[in-house]
C-alpha cells in the first residue's frame, strides 16, 4: 500500500514540476520543450513500476517495467533477429516497393483518364480488403518467409500513397499552370517543373501515413505463416508460453522503430517541402 | 519602324457560361497594333481587359470574331515562344529561389547554363533586385515579387509582352523607376507591349495608343493617339499636352460609366 501511496505523490510531484517548467521561461526553449515529455514518460514509467509492485499484479497481467528492461536486456540477441526479419525484411522492402509502384501507377493515371476511371476503383477495393483475408492468400503465394510481408505491406501502403499522390499533382493554381503555357512547356516540362513539386506536401502525407501501415501490416501478417523468427511470430508464441516480458520487449521494439521510421521520413519532408507554409 | 501588325482582333466576342447564367466578357472587340507600338488598356474593373490579353496569349478563347498574332493563331505564335505574359498577381514557384524563378522560362526554352546565368543577372539587376537571388519568394514583400515576375517576363526574348497591371502593387517611386526602365527597354528593343493598368498619368507616360474600354458588355470606347514624342523624361507629365491626353482619357472613362447606366 506504501508503494501505492507513492505512485500518487511521484504523481503530484510529476505534474508539478511540468506545470513550472511550462509556465517558466524554459518553456519555449529547446531545454524547456524536451524536458516536459521526458518527464512525463519517466513518471508514467516509475508509477507504473510503483502500482504493479504496490499492488502485486500478477505477471500475465502486466509487468513491471523493469522487468521488462531485464528481459529487453537479455534477449538482444533475439530482438534483434526478429528486428531485422519484420521490420527491415518485411516492413521497409514493402515500403519501397509499394511506394514506388504506387507513385508509377499515379503518374499512369494522371495521363490517362481511362486508367483513372478504371485503377483509382479498383485501388479503393483493394484498401478496403480486411489484412486477415488478403494476408493468408499472400503467404499462401509468396512463402513463409519475409517476401510474402512485403507483398501483404505493398497491399496496405500503395493505396494512400495513389490517392495522395492523385490530389497533389492536381494541386496548382490556375496561373501557375497558365505561366507554364505561356512558354509552351511539354507535357513532362510542366510535371517536372511544376506538378510534381507542388505535389511534394501531399505526397509526403501519404508516405507518412504508409510508415505506420507498413509496421503494422508486415507484424500482423506473421501470424498467418513465418519462419521461426519476426516480431509477430515471437508476441503470439510468446503469449501462448504466457511469457508476458518478452510481448511488452517487442512491443517497446515495435514503438522505436515506427517513431524513428516516422521521424526519418519526417526529416525528409522537412527537407523536400521546406518551402510550404506549415513548414516555414 | 515597321507598322506590320503583330496583333489583329477582328470582331471579337466572348462570353463566359456560369452556372449563374453568361457574362459577355468581350464584345465586338475590333483593334489593330502594329509592331513595335506600346498600347495600354484603361477602364473600370471587369470590363475584359484581363480577358482581351488572355485571348490574345491564346489562354482563352474568343466565342466569336479572329486573332492573328503575327499573322498566325495565338496558339502558333505561343509555340513560337513570342510572348512575355506578366500577370496580374506575381505567382511565383515558392520552392524556387528568385533567381530559379526568373531561370524558370530559360529553361523549358533550353538555354544554355552561362546564357541563362548571365540573362538572369541583368533582368535582376534591371529591377533592382541583385542581392535578393537567393531568397524564396516568401521572403519578400509583394512588390518585389512583382518585380520579380516582370524579370521572369523579360528574361527571354520574346516580341511581344503582354503586361496585366504589373506595377498595381508598387509604391509611387518604384513604379516611376520601373515606368522609365520599361520606356527604355522599350524603345532599345522595339518589343510590342500590351499593358493594361488603372493609372491614367502612368498609360500617358507609356504608350503610344491608349485603349479606353467599358464594361458589361466589355468594349471598346476610345482609341486615343498619343502625340508625346517618343524619349520621354519623368518631367513631361507636368506638360499641357500631357495633361490633354489625360483629360481625354477621363472623358472617355466617364462616358463609358453613364453608357453602361
Ligand atoms: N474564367 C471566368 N469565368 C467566368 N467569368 C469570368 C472569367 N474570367 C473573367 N470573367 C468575367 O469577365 C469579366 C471581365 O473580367 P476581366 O478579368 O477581364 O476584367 P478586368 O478588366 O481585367 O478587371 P480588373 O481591372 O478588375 O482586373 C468580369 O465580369 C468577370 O467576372
Ligand atoms: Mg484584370
Amino acid at each position: 500500500m506504501t508503494l501505492f501511496l507513492a505512485a500518487l505523490v511521484l504523481w503530484m510531484a510529476a505534474w508539478w514540476l511540468n506545470t513550472r517548467i511550462a509556465g517558466s521561461s524554459l518553456a519555449s526553449s529547446y531545454v524547456g520543450r524536451t524536458a516536459v515529455p521526458v518527464v512525463f514518460g519517466l513518471s508514467v514509467l516509475a508509477i507504473w513500476e510503483l502500482v504493479v509492485r504496490g499492488l502485486d499484479v500478477p505477471q500475465v497481467i502486466l509487468p513491471a517495467p523493469t522487468v521488462i528492461a531485464e528481459t529487453f536486456a537479455s534477449e538482444t540477441g533475439t530482438l534483434w533477429i526478429d528486428f531485422r526479419q519484420t521490420a527491415l525484411k518485411g516492413a521497409i522492402s514493402g515500403y519501397v516497393i509499394g511506394c514506388l509502384a504506387a507513385f508509377a501507377v499515379a503518374l499512369a493515371i494522371d495521363r490517362s483518364t481511362f486508367l483513372r476511371h478504371g485503377l483509382l476503383p479498383i485501388g479503393g477495393f483493394v484498401a478496403a480488403l480486411p489484412i486477415v483475408g488478403t494476408a493468408p492468400i499472400l503467404v499462401n503465394w509468396f512463402g513463409f518467409d519475409w517476401q510474402s510481408k512485403a507483398a501483404v505491406v505493398v497491399v496496405m501502403v500503395f493505396f494512400p500513397i495513389l490517392v495522395n499522390t492523385v490530389q497533389g499533382l492536381a494541386d496548382t493554381a490556375a496561373m501557375q499552370r497558365d505561366l507554364m503555357r505561356t512558354y509552351s512547356a511539354s507535357y513532362w516540362q510542366t510535371l517536372l517543373k511544376l506538378r510534381l513539386p507542388a505535389a511534394m506536401p501531399f505526397v509526403f502525407n501519404g508516405l507518412k501515413i504508409a510508415t505506420t501501415l507498413a509496421l503494422i501490416g508486415a507484424i500482423v501478417a506473421e501470424y498467418f505463416g513465418s519462419p521461426t523468427r519476426g516480431m509477430g511470430f515471437r508476441i503470439s508464441t510468446s503469449v501462448g508460453t504466457l511469457e508476458l516480458a518478452m510481448v511488452w520487449s517487442e512491443i517497446a521494439v515495435a514503438a522505436l522503430a515506427g517513431t524513428l521510421f516516422y521521424g526519418a521520413v519526417t526529416l525528409v519532408e522537412r527537407w523536400v517541402t521546406f518551402w510550404h507554409p506549415s513548414q516555414r | 519602324m515597321s507598322q506590320a501588325a503583330a496583333i489583329e482582333a477582328k470582331n471579337l466576342d466572348l462570353t463566359f457560361e456560369t452556372g449563374d447564367g453568361s457574362i459577355q466578357a468581350l464584345q465586338d472587340v475590333t483593334l489593330e497594333i502594329g509592331k513595335g507600338e506600346f498600347v495600354s488598356f484603361i477602364g473600370p474593373s471587369g470590363c475584359g481587359k484581363t480577358t482581351f490579353l488572355r485571348v490574345v496569349a491564346g489562354l482563352e478563347t474568343p466565342t466569336g470574331g479572329e486573332v492573328r498574332v503575327n499573322g498566325t493563331s495565338p496558339d502558333e505564335a505561343r509555340r513560337d515562344r513570342a510572348y512575355g505574359y506578366v500577370f496580374q498577381e506575381a505567382g511565383l514557384y515558392p520552392w524556387r529561389t528568385i533567381a530559379g524563378n526568373v531561370r524558370l522560362p530559360l529553361e523549358i526554352m533550353g538555354y544554355s547554363k552561362s546564357e541563362m546565368a548571365d540573362r538572369v543577372n541583368r533582368v535582376l539587376e534591371l529591377v533592382e533586385l541583385s542581392g535578393f537571388e537567393n531568397k524564396h519568394p516568401w521572403q519578400l514583400s509583394g512588390g518585389m515579387q512583382q518585380r520579380a515576375s516582370i524579370a521572369r517576363a523579360l528574361a527571354f526574348d520574346a516580341d511581344i509582352l503582354l503586361m496585366d497591371e504589373p506595377f498595381g502593387a508598387l509604391d509611387e517611386i518604384v513604379r516611376d523607376h520601373l515606368n522609365e526602365q520599361l520606356l527604355g527597354l522599350w524603345d532599345h528593343t522595339g518589343k510590342t507591349i500590351g499593358f493594361v493598368t488603372h493609372s491614367i498619368p502612368e498609360a500617358v507616360y507609356l504608350s503610344t495608343r491608349i485603349v479606353v474600354m467599358s464594361p458589361r458588355p466589355g468594349r471598346i470606347t476610345d482609341i486615343i493617339d498619343n502625340p508625346l514624342p517618343r524619349k520621354r523624361p519623368l518631367d513631361i507629365r507636368d506638360t499641357p499636352e500631357f495633361l490633354e491626353v489625360a483629360q481625354r482619357i477621363r472623358k472617355g472613362l466617364r462616358a463609358g460609366q453613364s453608357y453602361g447606366d
